[in-house]
């Protein structure tokens, strides 16, 4: 059943899935199940499944399956519902490039350079790291510096320790989860240091991974030295007021490990090609409430379009924009939205950018700052009342129209505001 | 080992010649202290061929810049090696600055350096558009160029290797004496004899000649901080962009570096610690403060990398190149900016300077002036690629995806001589993107290791104890 699915590989397609990670899986399958016949899923590795493989704890799952999943599980879910159809899947394999007129070239080592038409195309290509450089940490360039991302695949996947002593800067998700993996292997985790006066990690995380393990969490510090000659030797961390640190408070930490968990950003390089239009906020494609992009035909889900904090929504969204993909190539898409949606008071931005005020939407978010007992509330039509938002965790509000008919303009302002009285 | 010549430091200066000196029938031997050649001050410039008027034609260093910018294009054609000549804009922000145009454009003249314009503010904000309008004048040269200075250095020493020069690595000079006649040249695993040795040791000239018993000049790092930019400001500008020099530096510039990165850079400061290669957060400070001036475009926000680089400047700031007292030993020191402009044309002088000091040279027949050219998988035509995933399947898969790069062209790259990642690096561009190699480290740890038969814990970012990952725990691993 395997061989099939990747021995195939035509010269055109309905739909072509740039990723094969949780967004790219869950595009491929609900675009078949919309009616698309011939679908191709490309990934770069050798299996598909994406950063999930390199996710051995567990934590997945409890929204999408009800159950609680590691990583591989997850993955291995949907690709077995991939390999039960007949969605071709290269692996091993690149989208080098889609030209304006839908030519996929794709260069793999088993299938080569290959040219490949397409109707549509989805764009689940997930995220990257940022570096060091992103953040311009001052300091020495020695090895032992790493973004918390390539030490996982370091643990989990090739069998290795990325040092004995190590500093975790930035309290994101991948680096919370890194604190507790690199406990368990016997590597002294010092501590975790953030410049942000909140954390940007999950808070179950931050109890699972830090609390449990007695490992502390130092907010509003930054790392403000890097030491060593070869290797790192220690790292200077310093607090800091807003963003500047204060030098006359500063400690030096003695590590030979420093693991970045400064954020994510779309990994984007297609849709920079493509000239789609982009999200100055979240560094994505805008997208419709069918996940459609700029471009007619190409459509974009998961990390690709904004980051998520679990991998249940990305499978969410990602069914959304397959689902569309189908109907695009079916000639059965809805008609195009009507309303655009304005990031307004804490709202750091959402997505999709637009929307129809004929039909249910999941609208995701992230605020700007933490609060307790407030409001989302879409213009006048709508209210929610929640009981806190943090930066860290996506906020979702599903919407009917019965409450959008009510609005009749084109901008549709989102605000979370403190509840009144 | 006997040797006729042994060349101390393989920077490009090092590199340079060693690989002039192959082209004659004389052992040549050409050692460096790190694991590959060019890791030092040469890996970490501004990749800049100098237009050949920035330095005065009364110094050392001003005749060989223009000297060796004419002899560029020739090496690249023969090792293939990124070199493009994109021409130069010098800046004049106000009116004080037009008399240091001038001054350029006569330096330039007098050295016979073509096609230098003087361009107008219409002109400046017709050809580059992103250049603030405050820039009243420039300077335009043609002749400058930017250049991949690590592949340079890595071509000249394969090429050098290939006609029979024998080049060790991981091996600092630890002695050095001279009974009158030979040379003795001892690193930590080798004894090397030697009628002449040539003193490329960049920083560590003064060192070198020390042990020599001839130290007659100091070497004073002074300190270049460079910031790398995101793709997305790929063609900003097309021309490296200069400000009005001031005595000890040619400013801070914006540089299109031959890849279509953007890079700012570099800072100017004199240190004391030959090894500080701390970026700070005064000198990204400073550079984007500079450079925003000049091209407003730029945001600190588009940086993805940033790194550091020390000149080796001696006392009196010219370059220091000659026979000294002690018979066989020859300095090249104080080789800063523009060093690697001149380094053709101080590989020519040093041939002669041999020649002079009585060594017989005479040119081998066989000598190959080319290697064969690094293939870079993601500029051939679709068809090129088609035909080359099809002959060899590892050009088909991509390692690196931000740069493109792909298996083949690191295998190839550990073939001619890779032994680190940086050396992957600087040789096929793979971790050196927007990632930075978060994703692809994993991939080209497990190819050094398959291909040079060793644990990914012996790997290296660039030798010495820059260790990367270390094995498991086995009480932990077990249970």
């Amino acid at each position: 059943m395997l061989t099939a699915n990747v021995d195939r590989l035509r010269s055109d397609y309905d739909v072509v899935v740039v990723g094969g990670g949780p967004a790219g899986m869950g595009a491929a399958l609900a675009a078949k199940e919309a009616g698309a016949e011939k679908v191709l899923m490309v990934d770069r590795e050798k299996e598909a499944g994406g950063i999930l493989l390199q996710c051995i704890h567990p934590g997945f799952g409890l929204h999408h399956f009800k159950e609680e999943l590691t990583g591989p599980e997850y993955a291995q879910r949907y690709l077995e519902q991939v390999l039960e159809t007949d969605i071709d899947l290269a692996t091993d394999s690149y989208v080098l490039d889609i030209d304006k007129n839908n030519r996929v070239k794709l260069m793999s080592g088993r299938h080569g350079v290959r040219e490949i038409e397409t109707k549509a195309a989805v764009l689940a290509m997930g995220a990257r790291e940022r570096t060091r450089g992103a953040i311009r940490t001052p300091g020495k360039r020695v090895s032992g510096v790493l973004t918390a991302g390539l030490a996982q695949k370091f643990v989990n996947l090739m069998g290795v320790l990325p040092g004995n002593r190590a500093v975790i800067l930035g309290s994101g998700d991948i680096g919370l989860i890194m604190a507790r993996r690199l406990t368990l292997e016997g590597v002294e985790v010092v501590g975790v240091y953030e410049i942000m006066p909140h954390a940007n990690g999950l808070n179950r995380n931050i109890v699972q991974c830090l609390h449990d393990f007695e490992i502390p969490l130092h907010l509003s510090t930054t790392v403000v030295d890097i030491h060593g000659q070869d290797r790192l030797e220690a790292v200077t961390v310093a607090p800091v007021d807003g963003f500047t640190p204060d030098l006359s408070r500063s400690q030096t930490i003695p590590c030979d490990t420093l693991l970045l968990s400064i954020g994510l950003i779309p990994d984007n390089e297609l849709a920079r090609q493509l000239n789609l239009r982009f999200d100055p906020v979240t560094r994505g494609p805008l997208v419709s409430s069918t996940m459609e992009t700029s471009k007619n035909g190409v459509f974009a889900c998961g990390n690709t379009v904004h980051i998520h904090d679990l991998v249940d929504f990305v499978s969410q969204e990602s069914e959304l924009a397959g689902h569309n993909a189908g109907l695009y190539v079916t000639g059965q898409q809805p008609p195009p939205d009507n309303v655009r949606l304005v990031p307004g008071e804490n709202v750091g931005y959402c997505v999709p950018q637009t929307i129809s005020t004929d039909r249910d939407h999941t609208i995701y978010m992230r605020v700007r700052k933490p609060m307790e007992n407030c409001v989302l509330r879409l213009g006048d039509v709508y209210e929610k009342k929640i009981r806190y938002v943090f930066p860290a965790e996506m906020v979702n509000v599903k919407v009917r129209p019965k409450f959008l008919q009510n609005f009749h303009g084109d901008n549709l302002r989102l605000d979370v505001v403190p509840q009144e009285g | 080992m006997y040797y006729d010549v042994v060349v101390v430091g393989g920077g490009v200066i090092g590199c340079a010649i060693a690989r002039e000196l192959s082209r004659y029938r004389i052992a040549t031997a050409l050692i460096d202290k790190e694991s590959e050649v060019g890791f030092g001050t040469s890996k970490a410039n501004s990749g800049i061929i100098h237009g050949g008027h920035h330095s005065s034609p009364n110094t050392l260093k001003g005749k060989l810049e223009w000297e060796g910018n004419q002899l560029w294009d020739d090496l690249c054609d023969e090792l293939g090696f990124g070199f493009k000549r994109i021409g130069e804009l010098t800046v004049a922000l106000n009116s004080d600055q037009l008399p240091t145009l001038d001054k350029l454009q006569r330096q330039g003249e007098a050295k016979g350096v073509p096609g230098l314009e003087r361009w107008d503010r219409d002109r400046i904000q017709a050809e580059e558009p992103h250049i603030t309008e405050e820039a009243i004048a420039a300077l335009f040269a043609p002749t400058t160029g930017v250049i991949n200075p690590y592949e340079a250095c890595f071509g000249l020493a394969e090429n050098a290797v290939a006609n029979g020069v024998a080049l060790y690595t991981d091996s600092p000079v630890t002695d050095l004496s001279f009974d009158g006649e030979t040379w003795t040249i001892q690193t930590p695993d080798a004894t090397l004899h030697s009628r002449f040795v040539l003193n490329c040791a960049g920083l560590y000239a003064d060192k070198l000649a020390e042990m020599a018993g001839v130290r007659s000049f100091s070497i004073r790092p002074r300190k270049g901080e460079e910031y790398l930019l995101d793709k997305r400001l790929q063609g900003f500008v097309k021309r490296v962009v200069f400000p009005c020099p001031t005595p000890v530096s040619k400013g801070t510039l914006v540089i299109p570096t031959f890849d279509g990165t953007l890079m700012v850079g570099p800072t100017a400061e004199m240190i004391d610690d030959k090894e500080d290669l701390t970026t700070t957060a005064e000198g990204g400070q400073k550079v984007f403060d500079f450079v925003t001036r000049m091209v407003p475009g730029i945001s600190p926000r588009d940086c993805i990398a940033e790194f550091a680089g020390l000149r080796a400047v001696a006392d009196g700031e010219d370059f220091i190149i000659g026979p000294t007292a002690k018979k066989g030993f020859i300095n090249v020191a104080g080789i800063q900016s523009p060093g690697l402009t001149a380094a053709p044309a101080i590989a020519t002088m040093l041939a002669d300077i041999l020649k002079d000091e009585g060594l017989s040279m005479e040119e081998k027949e066989d000598f190959v002036p080319s290697v064969p050219k690094p293939i870079h998988f993601a500029s051939l035509s679709t068809d090129e690629q088609i035909a080359l995933a099809e002959k060899d399947p590892s050009y088909g898969r991509i390692v690196c995806r931000c740069e493109f790069v792909s298996e083949g062209e690191i295998l190839d790259a550990i073939r001619r001589g890779a032994k680190t990642l940086d050396g992957i690096k600087f040789r096929t561009r793979a971790g050196m993107g927007r990632c930075q190699g978060g994703f692809c480290t994993g991939r080209c740890m497990e190819l050094l290791s398959r291909e040079l038969e060793i644990p990914l814990t012996e790997i290296t970012k660039r030798g010495g104890e820059t260790w990367v990952v270390r094995s498991r725990k086995e009480e932990v691993a077990s249970c």
